[in-house]
């Protein structure tokens, strides 16, 4: 039977079981708007800017799991679109962007509203595809949410031309995937797992390094089973956190840049670091050099490219970390190690370094510290809102002081650093997760990227709190101006910051402040009581409050700089990138 | 370390791009660089020369894999194999070296492929020493101007078949 290119991709979409997609209109898209304005099955949510639809996307994804999906228009429309892509890219997210485009005939014509879109996006999607045939579009969607969705996740765009939304052909549903070029490693090679359990088993001092690769493989159980099983400690990267319960006793918490003492030294001193759905990034080793020093490695990644890109590895295991955690707990429970007598000792020294430098803060009185309004927000959410975050301060202290117990819970631009990634981030979470409490945790600066999706929230009545760490600067920016560029506060200070309370209410949200510490509970309870709209809390915060541990730039992971410090006559600092 | 790299690739559009601007956006460098359709004609096969150090070729080879469209990607420095690059060189020797280029040609095994009344150009095919030492003996003649297609490599059978088992 023929149908439209346009009623073919919405039928694709339909069984690729989609409910939701957030867009945008436009006129070479105006073919699939109209097949969804009487479609029941999939509603759109209209944001107010292309990026808030790929971020609002995302935070579904990450939220749920599922593919998220995107639909815009040509020209602007796409090109706004790129920084959420990039965003998803480097976080392993799996969405599907579609977008509109002039109609083939006038392809590379320079038309009105034409972009050059699966080339400007080549490098930051998984895969993209111009379709250029009515006849090729359900094999493309269908391959798209493949891609997307298998392997190491990722964006896939899909350009759609005018006229292949707007012709023709007849519609077949392809019954299976077959890509060639596409064979992701899921079981992990036996005699490599088997070399990795050995290894486990001799070590004195393993650190287990965890990354988002464990929430997306949905491997928490079998990480908990490893870690409880050989003893062995847990640190997260930002985007493990959740991944392993945050208030287990041996999890150390975040590790690199601005991690904990205690994770970075147990880094340093181990014997062999387990790295597990991880890619070493850069703010997690430090000094590439220095990091890790004595230590084996055993790398654990279903993308081979992360494996010997950054560190060197001894035993590298290519495969889905559900699946090859599997086979290592066999492994290791044929091995029979006496493991709570062997390593006591190693956990007792990680203990002394967690006393000698404990995560904290001055409390004040007078003034709000933000790293407090975290702390109330962990206590009165019970540890167990969808917490989305900006990039900034705000993100570490939210990672330092809101204790992820369970994966899916911390939504956060961690790879690319996107500003603008939370607000529209936790608008996707609530459409995906209506029942839950949504929070962003965000910047005075971060939050004025995207706030235009107040209106997205207001029209769908979504209860998302944000709580604005209100500081008038950009505080990250102004943390390193500080101790690295001889307090010269070049352009981070904002001058002008909106009333953030008269703003929630012009769109019609809810708005709150709290100036003094005294009343940071009360602004929390009345804002988290919210149920039918958003909520903007916005506190005023100590703005010479910066995030420490802090691990200066190019320096090794263990050569930190601790708010104890400040007061001592400054330690030379160098500035390096 | 220099290293040639044969990448099978779909024969659809855009995947030139893909290959390109993997190697430009993460920093590794293309030496050479030929296309050709193979007996699939859905299919390509591209021939990269390119360098670096261990751990960067093994980053090459991983990242061409990754790509969607890749189909195959073989690093020719563990296969023995045939390499074969041609160049068509044009040059201009004074009236009494003429003679003299022609024999030159003839010794490389070269041809000449157009001949105008003051120029020569010469068609050579062998591996990279072979080009390079002609192109250096014609300096002394005047090269007008030259173009090399990049190298191509082929497994050789033996070996091909010592792989597979």
């Amino acid at each position: 039977m023929k149908k439209s290119g346009a009623e073919i991709l919405v039928e694709c979409l339909k069984r690729e079981g989609v409910r939701h997609i957030f867009g945008y209109p436009g006129g070479v898209v105006l073919n699939i708007f109209d097949i969804l304005y009487d479609d029941k099955d999939i509603r759109l949510i209209l944001t107010r800017h292309e990026q808030g639809a790929v971020h609002a996307a995302d935070g579904y994804a990450r939220a749920s799991g599922k593919v998220g999906v995107v639909l815009v228009t040509s020209g602007p429309g796409a090109t706004n679109t790129v920084t959420g892509i990039a965003t998803a890219s480097m976080d392993s997210v799996p969405i599907v962007v579609l977008s509109g485009q002039v109609p083939t005939m006038l392809i590379g014509n320079d038309a009105f509203q034409e972009a050059d879109i699966v080339g400007i996006t080549r490098p930051c999607t998984k895969h993209n595809y111009l379709v250029k045939d009515t006849a090729d579009l359900a094999r493309v969607v269908r391959e798209a949410f493949y891609i997307a969705s298998t392997g190491r996740p990722g964006p896939v765009l899909i350009d759609l031309p005018k006229d292949v939304t707007g012709g023709t052909a007849d519609f077949t549903w392809p019954k299976q995937v077959k890509i060639r070029g596409y064979n992701p490693t899921y079981h992990g090679n036996r005699w490599m797992i088997k070399q990795a359990a050995n290894e486990i088993a001799r070590a004195k001092r393993p650190v287990i390094m965890a990354g988002g690769g464990v929430i997306i493989s949905g491997a928490s159980k079998e990480l908990r089973e490893l870690a409880e099983y050989t003893e062995t400690p847990v640190a997260m990267t930002l985007m493990g956190l959740g991944g392993f319960p945050g208030t287990h006793r041996l999890s150390l918490g975040m590790l690199g840049m601005h991690g904990t003492y205690w994770a970075n030294m147990a880094v340093q001193h181990a014997d062999l670091i387990v790295g597990i759905g991880v890619r070493f990034d850069d703010r997690v080793t430090g000094r590439i050099a220095s990091f890790a020093p004595n230590a084996r490695i055993i790398h654990i990644d279903i993308d081979p490219t992360s494996i010997r890109k950054n560190v060197r590895v001894d035993v590298p295991v290519v495969g889905d970390v559900k699946l090859v955690l599997r086979d290592l707990l066999q492994f290791l429970k044929e091995i029979k190690g006496q493991w709570t007598a062997v390593r006591a000792s190693w956990l007792k020294e990680i203990g002394k370094w967690k006393k000698e430098r404990p995560l904290g803060y001055r409390f004040d009185k007078e003034i709000i510290k933000p790293e407090f309004v975290v702390e109330k927000i962990y206590e009165l959410t019970k540890g167990d809102a969808i917490i989305t975050t900006e990039v900034g301060q705000n993100q570490m202290w939210t990672a330092q002081y809101y204790k992820f117990d369970k994966p899916r819970r911390l939504l956060t631009s961690g790879g690319l650093g996107t500003m603008g990634y939370g607000f529209p981030a936790a608008i996707g979470a609530q459409i995906a997760c209506p029942d839950k409490m949504v929070i962003d945790i965000a910047g005075d600066g971060s939050i004025q990227m995207n706030i235009q999706e107040l209106a997205t929230a207001v029209v769908n009545k979504l209860p998302i709190k944000v709580a604005i760490l209100n500081n008038q600067y950009l505080g990250m920016v102004r943390q390193w101006q500080e101790l690295f560029y001889r307090e010269r506060y070049s352009y981070s200070h904002l001058d002008v910051v909106p009333d953030f309370v008269k703003v929630a209410e012009a769109y019609g949200a809810v708005g709150l402040r709290a100036t003094r510490p005294e009343e940071v509970e009360p602004v929390l309870r009345e804002g988290l009581r919210v149920k039918d709209r958003p909520v903007f809390m916005d506190f005023i915060v100590d703005w010479k409050e910066k995030v420490y541990p802090m691990v200066p730039a190019g320096g090794a992971i263990d050569e930190m700089l601790f708010e104890e410090e400040e007061k001592k006559p400054k330690r030379r600092l160098r500035a390096v990138k | 370390m220099r290293h040639t790299i044969s990448v099978l690739v779909e024969n659809r559009f855009g995947v030139l791009a893909r290959v390109a601007g993997l190697f430009s956006g993460r920093g590794f460098n293309i030496e050479s660089l030929s296309v050709g359709e193979t007996l699939d004609p859905q299919i390509s096969l591209m021939t990269i020369v390119t360098s670096g150090d261990d751990q960067i070729i093994e980053q090459i080879t991983k990242q061409l894999n990754k790509l969607i469209d890749v189909i195959k990607v073989v690093d020719f420095m563990e296969i023995e194999h045939v390499e074969r690059e041609m160049i068509l060189l044009k040059v201009a020797p004074k009236k009494e070296d003429r003679a003299e280029v022609l024999r030159l040609t003839e010794i490389f095994r070269g041809r000449v492929v157009d001949s105008g009344p003051t120029t020569y150009t010469v068609e050579i095919t062998g591996d990279e020493k072979k080009i390079n030492a002609f192109v250096e003996l014609m300096k002394a003649y005047g090269i007008k101007e030259f173009v090399r297609t990049g190298k191509v490599a082929i497994a050789r059978e033996g070996l091909k078949r010592k792989e597979g088992g």
